[in-house]
């Protein structure tokens, strides 16, 4: 259980991300809000509360690592990272600006805090895989974190890096499946379901759990269950709502990468409180 | 040194170079057997990672390692190398500045009786067109060693076309290679021969000794490093001779002849000739008749020299 000032904490942490967010979409015109939207709670807790990393030092050789597999989220990292103290605040006006060290795709070439390039869907769990294989080959004690998109979930190479993390063992990988049930062209149940998601996951050999993806508690409690397994990589299926916290576009099929302005920016984040 | 299997001096060459440095590695996708890396796997075990048959996988795991620190020798045929993974190996190794060596076994007819589907013509051509990314293609087991070597040092993705089978030396023991510098192997003042490989090397050897009977004198140079190319070396002969011949086991388009017309067009306009596959695709035969069905022979470069200095 996290104490109570903790999970407030991690509250409002959540709620500067997601305006953040807006204000960075919004402040462009447009981009991959639903998305980005969808797996702010989930940052919040990584970089709030579970990954050992250093903003002074961002290539810390013993920190806890993130493959943002579903890049096109960028966007929310930056906010979390730049509220983390990784770069100044001030840069988020530069999303995707000639020349800009945010581009819509996460590229570790280019900001500091993130640990690999993303974008092109079904790549990032197998970065994650050599990435953890890496750490225990050189005993470190750390954890690799990675972050799927359910649309994404349907790219072959995902369940390749199933089967992989599963044959090795790699007990300190912990994936996040963002189920906000939605792709650019619909629903997904519509376009290519997913099925028995839990099952799926759990027949390649992975200690799987399904919870709330905005509740941070459950969420913490879940990556507490992830780390005791020994021998078994986790993931964590979030439920999740494509959109989440911004009216004009919460739990809208549009939002994948939509058009909006500051002025429906600034109204969701007034609404944010 | 004796006629080897290139693919033993693959994997001894990596067991050596991993004996001192904790980074190299060796991921397969189920061809560690015919890769050849077995003994690497005895002795290292837990560096050589089997990704089973999933060359995505085995591309983005080896991006991971890499990003981990670590030193990944990633092989599986050039079909797969190439085809099946280029945006693997596009975005998550190259993109992404790490420092993954993806080797292509099996370049262009060594695939023999695998036949069409496992024959690649066009790797070079793909790979040509990742940004900064090192392409090389050694021709005898002394090239193959040193610049294994240098793929090691070399901070950076490199594509590697490996010939498996055995191979004689061309090289004495004490040869040196440097990555994008063409090693000359005979001298020559009428025609050049730039060749790739290990079937087209030997071949343009034997076609200088053809032409030398008939008193054409023709140069021969081992380009291994198609990129980045030589461009000094193939400015000087330019330069120096009367035409150039290139011979490749690869498509002529996209391939190193291409990259020399490219170049030399701009610099100084040179009359070419250029051996290789002409917009065909690959199919099954033994080697030898490959070689002969495609023209990849030591007579069709002589032919193709002797037509430029008409």
């Amino acid at each position: 259980m996290l104490p109570s000032a903790s999970l407030i904490h991690l509250q409002d942490f959540a709620k500067e991300i997601r305006k953040k967010t807006l204000y960075t979409i919004g402040n462009l015109g447009v981009g991959h809000i639903g998305g980005a939207l969808s797996i702010v709670e989930l940052l919040a807790l990584l970089y709030e509360q579970e990954m050992h990393v250093d903003a002074k030092n961002p290539n810390w050789e013993d920190r806890d690592l993130l493959v943002l597999s579903k890049g096109h989220a960028g966007p929310a990292l930056y906010a979390t990272l730049a509220l983390k103290g990784f770069f100044p605040l001030s840069e988020l006006d530069t999303l995707n600006q000639g020349g800009t060290n945010l581009p819509s795709h996460c590229d570790r070439t280019k900001t500091p805090g993130i640990d690999m390039s993303t974008g092109s869907l079904g790549q990032g769990l197998s970065s994650a895989c050599g990435l953890a294989l890496a750490k225990r080959l050189d005993h470190k004690n750390v954890y690799v974190y990675a972050v799927i998109g359910d649309g994404e979930s349907q790219e072959g190479q995902n369940w390749e890096a199933a089967m992989f993390a599963s044959q090795y063992k790699l007990d300190h990988l912990i994936a996040f499946t963002d189920y906000n049930k939605m792709q650019i062209d619909g629903n997904t149940e519509d376009i290519m379901g997913l099925g028995d998601i839990v099952g799926k996951w759990e027949t390649f050999g992975w200690f799987t759990q399904r919870i709330d993806g905005h509740d941070l508690e459950a969420m913490h409690q879940a990556v507490e269950n992830a780390k005791a397994q020994q021998g078994k990589p986790s993931m964590i299926i979030l439920d999740t709502i494509k959109g989440k916290g911004a009216a004009f576009c919460e739990g809208k099929v549009t939002n994948h990468n939509m058009n909006f302005d500051l002025t429906i920016a600034n109204e969701a984040i007034a609404q944010l409180g | 040194m004796e006629t080897k299997e290139m693919r033993a001096v693959y994997c001894d060459t990596l067991i050596d170079l991993a004996k001192t440095n904790e980074k190299i590695m060796v991921v397969e996708a189920d061809l560690m057997r015919a890769s050849g890396t077995m003994k690497f796997k005895d002795i290292f075990p837990e560096r050589a990672i089997d990704v089973g048959v999933a060359e995505a996988n085995m591309v983005g795991v080896s991006a991971g390692l890499s990003a981990g620190g670590k030193i990944p020798f990633a092989a599986t045929f050039g079909c797969f190398a190439s085809r099946r993974v280029f945006d693997q190996f596009f975005i998550s190794a190259n993109y992404a500045k790490l420092n993954v060596k993806l080797v292509g076994t099996d370049p262009g007819i060594s695939a023999a009786f695998n036949g069409g589907t496992h024959m690649p013509f066009e790797d070079i051509g793909m790979m040509k067109l990742i940004p900064n990314l090192t392409i090389l293609e050694p021709s005898d087991p002394i090239s193959l060693e040193a610049l294994l070597r240098a793929c090691a040092e070399h901070e950076g993705c490199t594509y590697m076309r490996l010939h498996r089978k055995a191979i004689a030396p061309l090289y004495k023991e004490d040869e040196k290679f440097t990555l994008g510098k063409g090693n000359v192997l005979r001298d020559g003042n009428d025609v050049t021969l730039i060749a790739l490989g290990a079937i087209l090397v030997p071949e343009a050897l034997k076609a200088s000794e053809m032409l030398q009977k008939e008193g054409i004198s023709a140069a021969v140079i081992d380009m291994h490093t198609v990129k980045p190319l030589d461009e000094e070396l193939v400015l000087a002969y330019a330069k120096k001779t009367r035409g150039i011949v290139t011979a490749e086991n690869h498509q002529v388009s996209g391939g190193l002849g291409a990259s020399i017309a490219s170049f030399l067009s701009k610099e100084h306009p040179t009359r070419m000739a250029m051996v290789g596959i002409n917009d065909e695709f690959g199919q099954v035969g033994t080697q030898t008749w490959l070689q002969n069905y495609y023209k990849l022979t030591a007579e069709e470069i002589a032919l193709q020299a002797k037509s430029l200095l008409k």
